[in-house]
C-alpha cells in the first residue's frame, strides 16, 4: 500500500516538475534555439544576388562571411565599443534608477504606486515620437549626432527597465534590519554599504541585465541621434539585411552579438555566485 | 548611582499618551522587567532607550549622562529585536562580528570573540550558517550574541521568546539568565508574560495604560501586591470585596458580604469602613471536608465546582455561598486518589489570619 503510494507521489512528482519547466524550455527552444540555429545556418550560405540567400544547391556552404568579419577589424572595434557604450549606458541608468528607487521605496505607501505609474509613463507614448522629441531639444542646442546624443538616448530610452527592477527589490527590504544596523553603531552610509547594497544586489543585476541586453542590439537611437561615426552592432546588422542584402554577413554579426551577450551573462552568473548570499 | 535613570517619561502619539510620568532606575548588572498587557507602552520606552524614539517630557540619562540628542549609532546600548532582524545576507559569524566592526576593533580582536560569543551561546558550529538555514531557537542566541558581543552597558531585549514554542522558550529562559551572570551585562527585558517576568528578573516594573504600578522583586510584586491590577495580573488570586470593621496592632478585621468576618494582616491607616479587596493567592487556601475542626483563624464554606489535576498540584474552584468563586491549590506530595474532592462535594475553606494582602480601592 504503502509502496503504490510512494510510486504515484514519484510519479506525481516527476510530473509536476515537468509541467513547470517545460513551458520555459519550449519558449527558450521556440524563441531563442530555433532562430539561432537559422541564423547559424544562414551564416554558412552565400548570398542571394538580389538579398536573400542563394539556393544550397547551387552554392553550397562557405565560411566566407566568417573570413570577412575576421579579416576587417572595423567589425571587432565596433563590437567592442557597442560593448563600451552598453555598458556605460547600464552604469548611467544605475547611477540614475538607484536614488529614485530609493526615494520611491520609502515612499508612503499611498504615494508609490503614483510614484512607479509616473515612471512607466513614457511607455504611453510611442518610443519613435519620444525619439523625435529629443532630436527637437537636442537639435536647437546643437548637441546632436554625437556619441553623447547617443547615450543619453539609450539612458533615457532604458531607465524605467533599471528602476523597476531596483525598486520592486528595494520595497522588500525589512526596515528593521536597518534599525538593528543602526543600533549596533552603523552611521547612515554604513547603513547603505552593509545592509541596502548587498540586498539590492539582486535587483541591480536583473535591472542591468534588462538595460544592457536591449542596448547592444538597439539600432534605432543611434541611428536617429548619433552621427555617422556612432553606429553600434545593432545598425551593423541591421544594414547588413537591409540596405548590403549580405544575409551571411549579417547573419554572423548577429551571432557574434548573441555569444557576447552570452559571455557577459555567463562572467555576471559567475560573479553572482561567488558573492551568492542566500 | 543608577546605570540608567529615566524621570518622568511622557510620550503621546496624537491624543493617546503611550508612556505617562514613568520613573525608573535601573542599577548596573540588573535583570529588568518590564511586564505589562500589550500595548501599554513598554516597546516605547525600549525605543526611547536605544534612541529611535524620543520622549515628550522628562529626561532619560545613562551614567549620570543625558542621552537626549545622542543618535542610536551613538549609545552604547544594544538592541534584541523581537524578529531579531539577522542580517540574512550575512553568515552567523558575519552578523556577531558586525558590532565590533562598527566600533573598529581589529581583525584579530573581532576573530577572538566572535568565536567566544559563539561557545557563550552554543554555536560554536554555526559561525559559517546563514540565518535562514537556523532553527527558531539558533536565531535567537544569535540576536543574543550579536547584542552582547560589543559588551554595551545595556541591552534592551523585546520580547526575545515571544516566537519561541513553549518547550523552548523554557530553556532560553535558563539560559538567558546563566548568559546575563555570566556576562554581568544589564539588561531591560520586555515581556507580557507574567510567568517568564517572575522566573527571570531581579526586579520588575509592572505597566498599565502608560503607567508604571508597581516596581519590586518577584517575590514582593507576588506576595504583596499594591493594587488589584497587580495582584490580577501577576498569577492567580482570589480576590474578595470587603470593608474594614476594626483595626489592630496585629491584625485587620474585615467584613465581606455573605461570607462573615475575616482577618487578614494589617495595612498602614486603614479605618474602619473603608472599602476594597482582600486578594488571597490559592496556596494559601487549605481545603478540607464541610465540618472538618477549624484549624486556621479564616474560614468559609463552599462546594466544589470543579478541579484540575495537573500533575504536581490540584486546582479546586469551589462555589461560595455568595456566588463567587473561589481557588485552593493544594499539593499532590503523597496525596493518594481517594483524598481528592469530588465535585459537588460540600468542603470548607481555611487560611492563616496573616495569609491575605488588603487591597484599599
Ligand atoms: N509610532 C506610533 N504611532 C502611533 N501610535 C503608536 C506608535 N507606537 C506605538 N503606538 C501606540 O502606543 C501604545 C503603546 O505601544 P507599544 O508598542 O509601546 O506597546 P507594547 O507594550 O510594546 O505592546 P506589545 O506587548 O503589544 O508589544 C499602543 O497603543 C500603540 O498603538
Ligand atoms: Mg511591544
Amino acid at each position: 500500500m504503502r509502496a503504490f503510494f510512494c510510486a504515484t507521489e514519484a510519479r506525481a512528482d516527476k510530473l509536476t516538475r515537468w509541467l513547470v519547466t517545460a513551458p520555459p524550455v519550449l519558449f527558450l527552444v521556440v524563441f531563442f534555439v530555433l532562430p539561432a540555429l537559422i541564423m547559424a545556418a544562414a551564416s554558412l550560405r552565400e548570398p542571394g544576388p538580389f538579398g536573400g540567400l542563394a539556393p544550397l544547391a547551387a552554392q553550397g556552404l562557405t565560411l566566407d562571411a566568417y573570413r570577412f568579419v575576421g579579416e576587417d577589424p572595423i567589425y571587432a572595434w565596433i563590437l567592442a565599443k557597442s560593448l563600451l557604450v552598453a555598458g556605460l549606458t547600464t552604469l548611467l541608468c544605475l547611477l540614475l534608477a538607484y536614488p529614485l528607487a530609493l526615494l520611491i521605496s520609502l515612499s508612503p505607501r499611498r504615494r508609490r504606486d503614483f510614484m512607479v505609474l509616473l515612471v512607466i509613463l513614457p511607455f504611453a507614448s510611442n518610443f519613435l515620437i519620444r525619439i523625435y522629441a529629443w532630436i527637437m531639444i537636442l537639435g536647437p542646442l546643437d548637441l546632436l549626432y554625437r556619441s553623447g546624443a547617443v547615450v543619453l538616448g539609450l539612458v533615457y530610452v532604458h531607465l524605467p527597465f533599471m528602476i523597476l527592477p531596483l525598486y520592486t527589490n528595494l520595497e522588500k527590504h525589512d526596515p528593521a534590519l536597518l534599525e538593528a544596523a543602526q543600533d549596533l553603531g552603523a552611521g547612515a552610509w554604513t547603513r547603505f554599504r552593509r545592509v541596502t547594497w548587498p540586498l539590492s544586489l539582486p535587483g541591480v543585476l536583473s535591472g542591468s541585465a534588462l538595460v544592457f541586453i536591449p542596448v547592444l542590439g538597439m539600432f534605432a537611437v543611434p541611428e536617429l541621434l548619433g552621427g555617422t561615426g556612432d553606429i553600434l552592432i545593432g545598425n551593423l546588422i541591421k544594414e547588413q539585411f537591409l540596405d548590403n542584402r549580405d544575409w551571411p554577413l549579417g547573419a554572423t554579426l548577429s551571432l557574434a552579438l548573441t555569444a557576447a551577450v552570452l559571455g557577459v551573462a555567463a562572467l555576471s552568473a559567475a560573479a553572482a555566485r561567488r558573492r551568492r548570499r542566500p | 548611582m543608577a546605570l540608567l535613570e529615566l524621570r518622568n517619561i511622557t510620550r503621546r502619539f496624537g491624543k493617546l499618551e503611550a508612556v505617562s510620568n514613568v520613573t525608573l532606575d535601573i542599577a548596573a548588572g540588573e535583570f529588568f522587567t518590564l511586564l505589562g498587557p500589550s500595548g501599554c507602552g513598554k516597546t516605547t520606552i525600549l525605543r526611547m532607550i536605544a534612541g529611535f524614539d524620543a520622549p515628550d517630557a522628562g529626561s532619560i540619562a545613562l551614567d549620570g549622562r543625558p542621552l537626549a540628542g545622542i543618535a542610536p549609532e551613538k549609545r552604547p546600548v544594544h538592541t534584541v529585536f523581537q524578529s531579531y532582524a539577522l542580517f540574512p545576507h550575512l553568515t552567523v559569524a558575519g552578523n556577531i562580528a558586525f558590532p565590533l566592526e562598527m566600533a573598529g576593533r581589529t581583525r584579530d580582536e573581532i576573530r577572538r570573540r566572535v568565536g567566544d560569543t559563539l561557545a557563550l551561546v552554543h554555536l560554536e558550529d554555526k559561525g559559517d550558517a546563514y540565518p535562514h538555514e537556523l532553527s527558531g531557537g539558533q536565531k535567537q542566541r544569535v540576536a543574543l550574541a550579536r547584542g552582547l558581543v560589543n559588551r554595551p552597558r545595556l541591552l534592551l531585549l523585546d520580547e526575545p521568546l515571544g516566537a519561541l514554542d513553549a518547550k523552548l522558550r523554557e530553556r532560553m529562559q535558563g539560559e538567558l539568565i546563566a548568559l546575563q551572570r555570566e556576562v554581568g551585562v544589564t539588561f531591560v527585558f520586555v515581556t507580557h508574560a507574567q510567568q517568564e517576568a517572575l522566573a527571570l528578573s531581579h526586579r520588575i516594573a509592572v505597566m498599565n495604560a502608560g503607567r508604571i504600578e508597581q516596581v519590586d522583586v518577584p517575590e514582593v510584586l507576588y506576595s504583596a501586591p499594591r493594587n488589584r491590577f497587580v495582584a490580577d495580573f501577576i498569577g492567580t488570586i482570589n480576590l474578595v470585596e470587603v470593608s474594614v470593621t476594626a483595626t489592630a496592632p496585629d491584625r485587620l478585621e474585615l467584613a465581606a458580604a455573605g461570607l462573615g468576618a475575616l482577618t487578614t494582616a494589617p495595612v498602614a491607616d486603614a479605618a474602619p469602613g473603608t472599602r476594597g479587596a482582600l486578594a488571597l493567592r490559592p496556596e494559601h487556601v487549605r481545603i478540607g471536608r464541610a465540618g472538618a475542626p477549624a484549624t486556621l483563624k479564616n474560614r468559609v464554606e463552599g462546594t466544589v465546582a470543579e478541579y484540575l489535576f495537573l500533575g504536581d498540584v490540584t486546582v479546586y474552584k469551589v462555589r461560595l455561598a455568595d456566588g463567587s468563586r473561589f481557588e485552593a491549590l493544594e499539593t499532590n506530595a503523597g496525596a493518594g486518589r481517594a483524598q481528592f474532592h469530588a465535585i459537588g462535594e460540600r468542603v470548607t475553606l481555611q487560611w492563616r489570619h496573616d495569609a491575605g494582602v488588603f487591597l484599599r480601592d
